[in-house]
């Protein structure tokens, strides 16, 4: 396996120290982590997924918008940021692993890191009551 | 390969008495290449020496920095060859976010940080940023990863000959690190030194020290240890010395890392004059 890039090795490091959920990806939008705060969302812990494709895990974690109609992956705001390399946010709900639905807010951010290299994107996720 | 240690020492020149054999000179390092290819690894005060030794004919060096911190880059005015004419002097290192590398080597070789500017050292110098990415010069074949220390650095892997070195003299890869060492993809450098035959690696500080000092930039010796028996490195030297510490004191602090972690790998202290064959 490939050592990460530095700048996402910093990005893990800063996520584990953080008390929001943070949920990192790679350039092709593959799980890379997910912090212990993300996973009460979730609903999975990260040792127990591991890394995961982008079509895997858009769909394992079911996103519905807020009228609960299912979202395509690209609806995501970690996909458009990986997709349009810009900041994006959106207000859903999502289905975790647990099986329970909560709405969550998320706003992703493109990884570009020294030398203009796209390195993945990162989100911070907030869920909120009801 | 032949390495050769012209300066170990980290962060300040420190000669002395009390620094005679690790030696008092800030970080440099030569690669002898099989056909006689010279790599010069940073430019710390160490190069001065270096350039006095190196044959008057010389007609290319090639330079490469980690990064441009003072104790990598203080020596550069001072290395004969830069002021010989016709000599090309090529130098590598990490490419800036706000500008480019020779106008900040250039930043430094100007008043009022140096008294001359560096048209008037050298008419030919030719530079290369590397941010991760893989290069040859002659029969080297080189690599760099940006390496965890602050402000843009790399680490380089050198190869030739089925032969390899990595040089990370510069390095905190337990920075952040919950648990240290972390799994090996997540760990800063570790491509850059698997299975090197020879690891030059950050030891600046004691384990004491380094709680003192996190974020700095720099390994203590058990880390320096541990990532080396992580990398599967098969010779390890311990590289870029505190300033505060003497020959006796650097001579406790490895021989008892040595004692605690009974590594599988050979240990080298390193020593200024050094000299390695791979």
């Amino acid at each position: 396996m490939s050592q990460q890039e530095i700048e996402v090795i910093l990005a893990r490091h800063l996520a584990e120290y953080l008390a929001l959920p943070v949920f990192i990806v790679d350039p092709a939008g593959g799980l890379l982590f997910f912090n212990e705060p993300a996973e009460s969302i979730l609903g999975q812990r990260f040792e127990e997924t591991g890394p995961m494709p982008a079509s895997e895990w858009s769909t394992v974690f079911t996103p519905l918008d807020l009228d609960g109609r299912p979202l395509e992956p690209e609806q995501l705001p970690l996909m458009i940021a990986l997709a349009d390399r810009r900041p994006a946010y959106r207000l859903f709900l999502i289905r975790g692993l647990d099986g329970d639905l909560r709405k969550i807010e998320v706003v992703a951010f493109p990884l570009i890191g020294q030398a203009d290299r796209f390195l993945g994107a990162l989100a911070l996720f907030r869920e909120l009551p009801g | 390969m032949k390495i050769r240690l012209w300066g170990t020492r980290g962060s300040l020149a420190s000669p002395g008495p009390d620094t005679v054999r690790y030696g008092g000179n800030t970080s440099c390092v030569s690669v002898e290449g099989p056909e006689g290819t010279l790599l010069v690894l940073d430019a710390g005060t160490g190069i001065r020496c270096l350039g006095l030794e190196l044959p008057a004919d010389i007609r290319r060096v090639n330079i490469l920095l980690t990064h441009l911190h003072m104790d990598h880059l203080q020596g550069l005015p001072f290395f004969a060859p830069l002021r010989r004419p016709g000599v090309e002097v090529h130098i590598w290192g990490p490419a800036g976010t706000t500008s480019d590398l020779g106008s900040r080597v250039k930043r430094y070789l100007s008043p009022p940080l140096f008294p001359v500017s560096v048209r008037e050292i050298s008419m030919n110098l030719n530079f290369h940023e590397s941010s991760g990415d893989s290069f040859e010069i002659d029969e080297f074949a080189v690599e760099t990863r940006l390496v965890l220390h602050p402000n843009p650095t790399i680490g380089y892997r050198i190869s030739s000959g089925g032969r390899s070195m990595a040089y990370l003299p510069d390095h905190e890869p337990a920075l952040g690190a919950p648990r240290f060492p972390p799994p090996r993809e997540w760990t800063s450098g570790f491509e850059l030194a698997e299975g090197a035959d020879v690891l030059i690696h950050d030891s600046q500080y004691t384990d004491r020290e380094y709680e003192d000092r996190i974020g700095f930039g720099h390994s203590s010796i058990a880390h320096a240890f541990q990532f080396a028996g992580l990398t599967g490195a098969r010779r390890f030297v311990p590289f870029h010395h505190d300033p505060s510490h003497s020959d006796d004191k650097l001579d406790a602090i490895i021989s008892e890392a040595v004692e605690r972690y009974k590594p599988a790998f050979e240990m080298v202290p390193g020593k200024e004059g050094l000299r390695i064959e791979i």
